[in-house]
């Protein structure tokens, strides 16, 4: 996260769309027959510079698309992806469908929370890591996994854990 | 690092798979990687796009799509060439859009990610023959957004089959105009549902709707759409290659559906993963395949292709894997991938497990299924403590009732109920057991004044 991020994380205020990201956001809504199917990728691109979705950013998206802020918001609160508040610096995402609860799931995240100290849906106090659940993986034959931003991990076992999350500072 | 990064796998080898016996699976590379567009090609890739575009009326493609049989993998088993005849095409009508369903989250499911990961081609040439027998005039890959490894993928595929001539205008020298773009989504399980999807396609919430319309005759900003699974698409090229009558034959006796699929285990088994076997497969030879069960411990029960299927017994599994058969036992075969669950494993913690699932991935708009699924969690957990009380259980019954099909939108709490009943009714038991002793009957006769 960036110096803007933190600035936009303590107060809430000083958004601004960045030139690339506004071109970024037209040029996705060329793919449609109306901008305000862009709306789930605008909110993305959003996300990937800032790391979260502050409020402020929600009218700007809506002028780009030239659609009213409210279509932004309740689409911005309904994708599990789409993050309302700030998070750490790497976020790890335990799925916890059956196939994972199957194998040992609950001491995966038991061992995850002990070593981060915190619980689904917290960040850790320094900033690094944001634990979430998530659906199914879609990596069952290898469960327990779990991502780590864009990586893909399984079978985790409580002893990997150590190893595995040193890759990310 | 110790830790494997998850690499997708399937657990036949390069000998084992021929092009007409596995047309699926048969042009993936023994080091996993992506089938590119020139080994693709090299391996017949396009030619069955090639012969469609240029010699055959998309009434044709749609008649051998029906003859050959080839039911929805999505889950649903709805004929593939019977949708294809029912999307509002001629003239005065507008042409509309190809979607691909590649949102795959169905619990226990990892099939799709394959076909994406390693053999992009496959699918693009099945959209393209899709997209040509529906008039569409454009096509949409909706992924999931965790899948990244196969957003790569296609992202990689799509740019080569434009570069290449296979999408953009007049293809292969045809005159049909076609292109296709990727949708990546941002999470909720209920995109997966195909009135949902067009719903976030279109950049809303992920809310269903009533059918009819149906998305073929009002889609996407309200033009014919077609919806289909990505394993669907991928049976098309073999399919149009090789007639109807080869595709029947792949099954052979053991099944009246057609082709291949993608069969699956997972749960506690020796050696779970992927295979491609002819539909109509049975379960014990797909365990038999998985190494059979971890550290011998004997199968209590198993779903058979996802969270939203229903429980079935060891005693089900010489029965043919597909869509008729499953659905005859009570159950569905939906996705084909099957979850295993052990003697030492709780049916009822699964249960909970899975209720908890759907009831946060209800998108609440239908109150059955916004209300009816946290409460049926609320009970399941107290039964787990062993804190549940008399009545949990019909209160169950009449849960499982009140979300089953025809009182919501959309298929969601008709799938949470059906893992739900289907427990309620093979493993009573172990919910019973999960109901606090009785306190102490009520003392009827009143005390004596002057003993207490």
């Amino acid at each position: 996260m960036n110096e803007t991020a933190q600035h936009i994380a303590s107060d809430g205020e000083g958004f601004t769309l960045v030139d690339e990201d506004r071109r970024a956001i037209a040029h996705e809504r060329d793919h449609y027959e109306q901008p305000q199917a862009a709306c789930i990728e605008a909110l993305k691109i959003v996300q990937r510079r800032h790391g979260w979705v502050p409020d402020a950013a929600i009218p700007a998206i809506a002028e780009v698309l030239g659609v009213g802020p409210a279509s932004v918001e309740g689409v911005a609160t309904f994708y599990s992806l789409i993050f309302r508040q700030p998070v750490g610096r790497h976020v790890i995402l335990v799925c916890d469908s059956s196939s994972c609860f199957l194998n040992d799931y609950d001491e995966l995240l038991e061992a995850l929370s002990a070593r981060l100290g915190i619980g689904l849906g917290q960040t850790t106090e320094d900033g690094r890591f944001t634990l979430l659940p998530v659906c199914c993986l879609g990596a069952c034959d290898r469960g327990p996994a779990l991502m780590v931003d864009d990586d893909t991990y399984g079978p985790v076992a409580p002893d990997d854990l150590a190893d595995l999350l040193e890759g990310y500072a | 690092m110790s830790v494997r990064r998850y690499h997708c796998q399937l657990r036949q080898s390069a000998t084992e798979r021929r092009a007409d016996t596995h047309p699926l699976t048969w042009r993936l590379r023994e080091d996993r990687a992506m089938v590119g567009l020139d080994e693709y090609l090299d391996k017949g890739g396009y030619a069955a796009a090639r012969e469609v575009l240029g010699k055959q009326s998309p009434d044709d493609v749609i008649a051998t799509m029906k003859e050959a049989n080839v039911r929805g993998r999505g889950g649903a088993g709805f004929s593939a060439g019977m949708k294809w005849s029912l999307t509002m095409k001629g003239p005065g009508i507008p042409r509309g859009y190809l979607v691909c369903n590649a949102d795959e989250m169905e619990p226990g499911t990892f099939k799709d990610r394959l076909l994406l990961e390693q053999q992009p081609h496959l699918l693009i040439e099945g959209m393209i023959i899709g997209g040509y027998a529906n008039h569409s005039r454009f096509g949409y890959i909706f992924l999931r957004g965790e899948y990244i490894e196969a957003a790569r993928a296609l992202s990689r595929a799509l740019e080569e089959a434009r570069a290449a001539g296979w999408l953009g205008n007049d293809i292969a020298g045809s005159g049909y105009d076609f292109d296709i773009a990727l949708h990546t989504g941002a999470g909720r399980y209920i995109c997966g549902e195909e009135t949902a999807l067009i719903s976030s396609l279109q950049g809303h919430r992920a809310n269903p709707r009533t059918k009819p319309p149906f998305p073929g005759q009002s889609g996407a900003w309200g033009k014919p759409t077609v919806v289909n699974n990505v394993e669907t698409l991928c049976n098309a090229p073999a399919v149009m290659r090789h007639g109807a009558e080869w595709y029947q034959g792949l099954s052979g006796s053991l099944s009246e559906d057609g082709g291949t699929k993608l069969y699956g285990v997972s749960g506690k088994v020796n050696k779970p993963g992927l295979w491609e076997l002819p539909i109509g497969t049975p379960g014990s030879e797909l365990l038999e395949l998985a190494g059979g069960m971890r550290d011998n411990r004997a199968l209590k029960t198993w779903l058979p292709g996802g969270g939203s299927t229903g429980f079935l017994l060891p005693e089900h599994l010489d029965e043919a894997l597909d869509f008729d058969t499953i659905g005859q036992l009570g159950s569905r075969m939906g996705t084909g991938l099957l979850t295993v669950i052990n003697e030492d494993q709780r049916v009822l913690s699964l249960v909970r497990n899975l209720e908890q699932f759907f009831a946060r991935e209800s998108c609440g708009w239908c109150t059955p299924c916004r209300d009816g699924l946290p409460w049926t969690v609320k009970l399941l957990q107290s039964l787990e403590r062993g804190e549940g009380e008399q009545g949990d259980l019909d209160m169950l019954d009449k849960l499982g009732s009140d979300l089953g099909p025809g009182k919501t939108f959309c298929a969601h709490a008709p799938g949470a109920a059906m893992p739900l009943q289907s427990a309620l009714k093979y493993f009573r038991d172990e919910f019973e057991r999960g109901i606090a002793h009785p306190p102490h009957p009520v003392q009827a006769n009143p005390i004596p004044a002057g003993e207490a």
